[in-house]
């Protein structure tokens, strides 16, 4: 008898190893990882259908505002070029906007202050599994993306940060992210440079991070720098769309 | 009547029997009881449920912490699996954190062995999907079997409601549920319909498949729906309903839990029930019934001989 046990135990063992082992073997396959890409194409055309390109992420009272709003990934850029930034107070720090634009902009943090701004208290969802509540201000992106006069062909808005992903000076892995058109001119899609009532600490992205409240966190960098515009965004990075796409997460960051 | 004086098969009680998928003693005849695509269904949903669940925790073992509330309250977890590690840094004891008391799950929850080696992880390895931490291609498993068992459930409910399998086989009757005590003692004592009883779901069957088809499959699929930040957007009531994103998350880990918990007692009602009768049943359609002895003129030699 304990030895069928031992047996059944080892069988079924053996089974779900093989059966995992398999399901692991099955994530390296471009045949099948192709297969779940065009899930992701599908999940994103559903949410696009339902969403729509104006409805806003709810939004909440300062009572429910997170004591404790977690930091992830980059915590501090950390190179000396960034901090001579924050030792100046980011007096010097621009944010350009360019690509396929009729009018590139370069902008100052005061330039963007000035500019009209939105308040929003929303909901910061990680694709870890974990949400935290802040309150936000900054200057709204759909505003200077028309002031910059998107060309026809624009269809992706790159963002790229100050915060190095490996070692310093490797221009491919500093953080990126891109939003299409639709979700980069969304009402909530703000630079924001404001937190909590307080300048934006560097934890958070000072001086200046993107707000995309209908996406998950990854797509919401902190640090920019300069915006592209383009008609895609193979010529960045391993050609993914973003830091973490490169690595294997989804581009559409919405689910 | 020819009268054996040997028995092919050692003398087994007819329960044991019926559970090893003996030949029944008695004699039977072939019901077809159910149809291809409730069939079809089945087996799908079993598939989509085992991925799902397995590439799920594969997901919770990325911030392995459940909540209350819209945001996530570090501090105060409602459950949380973690790990501690000795002076030199290696794991060495895995914990269970329920409404923030510790119990010790070394082995199991919050601290496993992973390629031999002790390893800070919620979920054990062999109950994750993909085996190690791997996020990005768990959600990307996740959300296309999310796709395939949505469609599908709702594939079935309304085949299931234009062809009558709701009213003629689900819906539990008046009369039904006043036997609902009786079937519950009945099924402790492992004692189940049989013969002619046995063509129709009882009572307690048929609300354990209504309760799955009705609360805990939408319940899953929509607080699965509520994480997702555009959803939100789209229909914001989705959060309001279930009390914030964060419980909304926590409940979908229960409703996992409870059709985990509906799988095992399903594959026991199946083992108990007999085991391979079902199996046919579920893969060919066809369900063997034994007739009523009494009258049945023409019995086994076996029954004759008792």
């Amino acid at each position: 008898m304990t030895d069928r046990r031992t047996f059944l135990g080892r069988a079924l063992a053996g089974s779900s190893t093989l059966l995992l082992s398999g399901c692991y073997d099955l994530s390296q396959k471009p045949w099948f990882t192709g297969l779940l890409g065009q899930v992701e194409n599908l999940s994103r055309t559903a949410q696009h259908i339902f969403a729509g390109p104006h409805t806003l992420a709810p939004e909440y009272s300062r009572a429910d505002i997170a004591p404790v709003f977690r930091a992830n990934g980059t915590l501090d850029p950390g190179t000396p070029d960034y901090a001579a930034h924050v030792a100046s107070g980011f007096k010097n720090w621009r944010v350009t906007i360019g690509g396929l634009v009729d009018h590139p902009l370069s902008l100052s943090m005061d330039g963007i202050r000035k500019r009209p701004s939105r308040t929003q208290i929303t909901r910061h969802d990680c694709v870890e599994g974990w949400s935290c509540i802040g309150e936000w201000t900054g200057a709204p992106l759909a505003p200077l993306l028309a002031a910059a006069g998107p060309k026809p062909d624009a269809r992706y808005v790159i963002f790229y940060c100050a915060d190095p992903m490996t070692a310093e000076g490797d221009p491919e892995h500093y953080y990126y992210e891109s939003l299409d058109l639709t979700e980069a001119m969304h009402p909530q899609t703000i630079l924001a440079y404001r937190m909590n009532g307080q300048e934006l600490p560097v934890a958070h992205g000072a001086p200046v991070r993107l707000r995309a409240e209908r996406q998950l966190g990854y797509k919401q960098p902190k640090y920019v720098q300069r915006i592209e515009l383009a008609s895609d965004f193979s010529h960045v990075g391993a050609g993914k769309g973003g830091y973490w796409e490169d690595l294997g997460y989804t581009w559409y960051g919405g689910i | 009547m020819t009268v054996e004086t040997t028995e092919p098969t050692p003398h087994l009680p007819d329960r044991l029997r019926a559970a090893l998928g003996l030949t029944p003693v008695a004699p039977h005849y072939f019901f077809y009881r159910h149809r291809a695509w409730v069939r079809i269904a089945h087996w799908l949903n079993a598939l989509c449920l085992a991925i799902l669940l397995m590439s799920g925790l594969g997901i919770f073992n990325a911030h392995p912490a459940l909540y209350w509330g819209n945001g996530s309250n570090f501090d105060h977890p409602i459950l949380s699996l973690t790990a501690t590690a000795d002076d030199s840094g290696a794991v060495t004891h895995g914990w269970t954190w329920i409404f923030e008391k510790p119990h010790d799950t070394t082995g199991f929850l919050g601290a496993s062995r992973q390629d031999g080696e002790m390893t800070a992880r919620g979920f054990p390895v062999w109950a994750t999907l993909p085996g190690p931490q791997w996020l990005a291609m768990a959600r990307q498993w996740h959300f296309a079997f999310a796709w395939i068992l949505a469609i599908n459930g709702v594939l079935f409910l309304i085949y299931a409601l234009v062809s009558g399998h709701i009213r003629r086989d689900l819906a539990p009757t008046g009369r039904e549920l006043g036997h609902l005590p009786r079937e519950i003692v009945d099924h402790i004592r492992l004692k189940f319909p049989h013969g002619e009883a046995a063509r129709r779901y009882n009572a307690l069957q048929k609300l354990a498949y209504c309760f799955v088809l009705f609360i805990l499959g939408p319940l899953i699929v929509l607080t699965g729906l509520t994480m997702s930040p555009t959803m939100d957007a789209a229909f914001p009531f989705l959060p309001w309903i279930f009390g914030g994103r964060q419980s909304a998350r926590t409940i979908h880990f229960l409703c996992a839990f409870s059709f985990l918990a509906f799988f095992v007692i399903h594959i026991a009602m199946v083992v108990l029930s007999g085991t391979w009768n079902n199996l046919r049943s579920m893969i060919t359609g066809w369900y063997a019934i034994r007739t009523e002895r009494r009258r049945e003129p023409e019995r086994p030699i076996k029954e004759d001989m008792a």
